[in-house]
């Protein structure tokens, strides 16, 4: 499927950037007030979407040249690795842990272990999501 | 470290699957991570089963939350004793798909859809959080749906999208039920639901949930009106697959219902567990009438599996000691022998070409091993002592008398004459009488590779029926939990 | 209010069993789509409406909400989705394969196979 849409590909190389980094705002907003992993992968995924319609699937595959299920994987064992972290510094599974550090430009910052967790989470929906699309969407 | 040592039947299927996405297309480094997996999950399934019988039922809660706050993860012997069966069949499933799956299948994620079947499995049976119980039925079903499309034959498709719409409504329902139930409640860990619904001394609001539990489950286990589904949708998927699905799947419908009716709704059991017996009854006489009615060798074992359902919830309706121990014994006895008769006569599809029995006929000219290996097995299906059906039959009749049923009990009795008959058919039909073609001798040269673990797999459900003493301990273990739910809610609310 | 939210449940049940009980497959996901929607609500409504506040994020607040049914729909909305996902693309794949979204038709050229 060619597609000759001037307005949409100058449109889109704009969007897709503005919805790739509300995406991860969203993502990093997620522990105390709406969002995270879930809906920020999800985001993500509608922003490589709007590629795909865009572009076809062989120019954003040689864009992007990511292997989703290499991706789901890494996002699965991230999630799992924080998740068991706990059970080998003698909790239980799923303990989280917090602190509070100084860092540069942020100042005083919270940071948990939940938030691997939700990378993990990011990047499994993002890569099923797109292992779909591209399963249905690959054999035009 | 050890507070934890129960989640490794859930994580170490879950850990394998995850390395194998990695290379999806190394079929041999497939094979070789699985089979390693599986025996290290099996090494602590057993070892946690010997902690259950000596040290007690073994809690944990995720995230350091108190009880019942958190989501709770239970081993206790009865969940522990299905795990172990559970992961044993994956096993020999395993190796039994490296001849029979073919490569295809094996390159398109068969074996991580096996592990995180398991992983969804053992989660359901260790779960103590009856809304994690939800979630880990969800896990189970996705990886059934990847292995029951896999292949995407024509059929295979049909019947996996009714297979889907089936098991959706039922989710659906779960969670429904379980709105229900939490606004009654107000609580969603199971011990703490069995406390809640003591104090309340199950209003019949409890009772109507208590229903609705069972056409969920009973949905997933295929128990009377609601098996349906079944017959078509499991016969499409290719063996090993099958044999997977037949010997887990229902059970785990089973074990929920056998969980929610001797935990929760333990105080008003004249309507809920009167139905539970009638259905479990009507459930046999649909099975034998299926088994009976059909030359296909798949659907007959296939309506043997309806029969077991009704068989062991039969013996769960008792409520008391014999009945409940007797489920026990013939659920592990039923994964086990199920799991065998349909390798068994996968080999007989592999050999013959066909699944239609009327087209086979003396396979045991060419193949005497695999024909007596069959008679053992059948036997054990029908309960021939001492194979390993009877001593949980027997228990279950017993349970039944004690119960005062009277004619439901002589009716079980009856019931495994018909297994008998129905499985006995196959051997006269298939093994029997003169010898039809069976296929190029080029396309049979895996033969030995099938039988060798079909044949193991029968060899352990008849040691687990000849070392039915051995195993009675921890049986009952098993059903003092079930009997006394107290047993199981001190545990997990001890704090 | 429970009584709008238990007619917005019904009335979702309702749509979801006609469209489910249709012969294209297309309808179907979308039914399967609605009841479990209905069931999201039908928990949120369980749990009890009404409560302003979030719980736990600050000290002193009487009127909170529950929050066990939000994350309980979160996760059953998870799952739905996933569900759905592998639903329409088995759809997809069955329709390029037979060539037709009807399942009466599907039947029918199955029937004709055998």
């Amino acid at each position: 499927m060619k597609l000759n849409n001037v307005i949409l590909k100058t449109t889109t190389q704009v969007v897709f950037f503005m919805i790739f980094l509300f995406s991860i705002h969203i993502f990093f907003a997620g522990h105390f007030s709406p969002g995270g992993g879930f809906v920020g992968g999800l985001l993500t995924a509608s922003a490589l979407v709007l590629l795909l319609l865009t572009y076809d699937l062989k120019t954003v595959q040689q864009l992007l040249p990511i292997n989703y299920t290499t991706m789901t994987a890494i996002g699965l064992l991230l999630s799992l690795g924080t998740a068991a972290t706990s059970a080998f510094l003698g909790d239980a599974f799923f303990k989280h842990y917090f602190d509070h550090f100084t860092l540069p430009l942020f100042g005083d910052t919270e940071l948990h272990t939940a938030m691997l967790f939700d990378l993990g989470v990011y990047l499994v929906v993002v890569g099923v999501t797109m292992i779909i699309i591209q399963s249905i969407g690959g054999d035009e | 470290m050890m507070t934890n040592f129960l989640l490794t039947p859930i994580i170490l299927p879950f850990f394998t699957a995850i390395l194998l996405m990695f290379a999806p297309k190394k079929v041999y480094y497939q094979r070789v991570v699985t089979l390693v997996s599986l025996i290290l999950t099996t090494a602590c399934a057993v070892y946690l089963i010997q902690t259950i019988h000596t040290e007690g039922i073994q809690v944990v809660t995720f995230g350091n939350w108190p009880e019942p706050f958190g989501i709770t993860m239970v081993a206790d012997m009865v969940a522990m004793l299905l795990v172990t069966t559970s992961v044993i069949v994956a096993l020999f499933t395993v190796w039994y798909s490296f001849k029979s799956i073919g490569i295809e299948r094996e390159k398109f994620f068969y074996y991580p859809g096996v592990l995180l079947m398991l992983t969804g499995v053992n989660g359901a049976f260790l779960t103590g959080d009856i809304f994690n119980l939800f979630v880990f039925f969800e896990v189970l079903l996705m990886a059934s749906y990847l292995l029951s499309v896999l292949g995407g034959e024509k059929g295979q498709l049909r019947e996996s999208i009714k297979y889907i719409l089936v098991n959706v409504i039922s989710s659906a329902l779960f969670v429904i039920t379980v709105a229900f139930l939490y606004s009654v409640v107000g609580t969603l860990n199971m011990a703490d639901i069995s406390v809640k619904i003591a104090e309340l001394n199950q209003p019949g609001i409890i009772t109507t949930i208590g229903v609705l539990f069972l056409i969920v489950f009973g949905l997933k286990a295929a128990i009377f009106p609601l098996f349906f589904w079944l017959p078509s949708a499991y016969a499409a998927p290719p063996i090993p697959v099958l044999a997977l699905f037949g010997a887990l799947l229902t059970k785990v419908g089973v074990y929920a219902i056998t969980r929610t009716y001797t935990l929760f709704f333990v105080h008003d059991t004249g309507f809920t567990h009167t139905l539970l017996l009638v259905l479990s009854c009507l459930t046999i006489l649909a099975g034998c009438i299926g088994a009976l009615s059909t030359f296909n060798v798949k659907n007959i074992i296939i309506y043997n599996i309806v029969i077991a359902v009704g068989v062991i919830l039969y013996g769960v309706a008792q409520m008391n000691e014999d009945g409940l121990m007797g489920a026990m014994f013939y659920i592990v006895h039923d994964m086990f022998i199920k799991a065998s008769l349909f390798f068994l006569v996968g080999i007989m599809i592999v050999v013959t070409g066909t699944a239609n029995l009327k087209k086979m006929g003396g396979i045991m000219r060419t193949y005497p091993t695999l024909a007596w290996t069959y008679l053992i097995a059948a036997f054990g299906l029908a309960g021939i002592p001492p194979l390993s059906g009877f001593i949980g039959k027997m228990l279950i009749v017993e349970g039944g008398l004690a119960a005062g049923n009277l004619w439901s009990s002589l009716w079980i009795l009856l019931s495994s004459l018909i297994v008998l008959l129905s499985v006995i058919r196959i051997f006269i039909y298939g093994f029997w009488g003169e010898a039809k073609t069976l296929v190029p001798k080029e396309s049979r040269t895996h033969y030995k590779q099938l039988l060798i673990p079909s044949m193991l797999l029968v060899l352990l459900t008849v040691a687990y029926g000849i070392g039915a003493e051995w195993i009675t301990p921890y049986m009952q273990d098993a059903a003092d939990v079930l009997l006394h739910p107290s047993v199981y809610t001190d545990a997990v609310l001890k704090e | 209010m429970e009584v709008v939210m238990s007619f917005a449940i019904g009335f979702l049940f309702m749509a979801a069993v006609y469209l489910i009980l249709s012969k294209s497959i297309l309808r179907i996901i979308i039914g399967t789509g609605l009841l479990s929607h209905g069931a999201h609500l039908l928990i949120l409504t369980m749990g009890g409406l009404g409560g302003e506040a979030p719980p736990v994020l600050a000290d002193g607040v009487t009127n909170m909400a529950d929050p066990l049914p939000q994350a309980l729909i979160l996760t059953a909305i998870v799952i739905s989705f996933g569900v759905t996902a592998f639903f329409l693309v088995l759809a997809y794949r069955a329709y390029q394969e037979l060539g037709t979204d009807n399942l009466d038709e599907i039947r029918r050229i199955l029937a004709d196979d055998d």
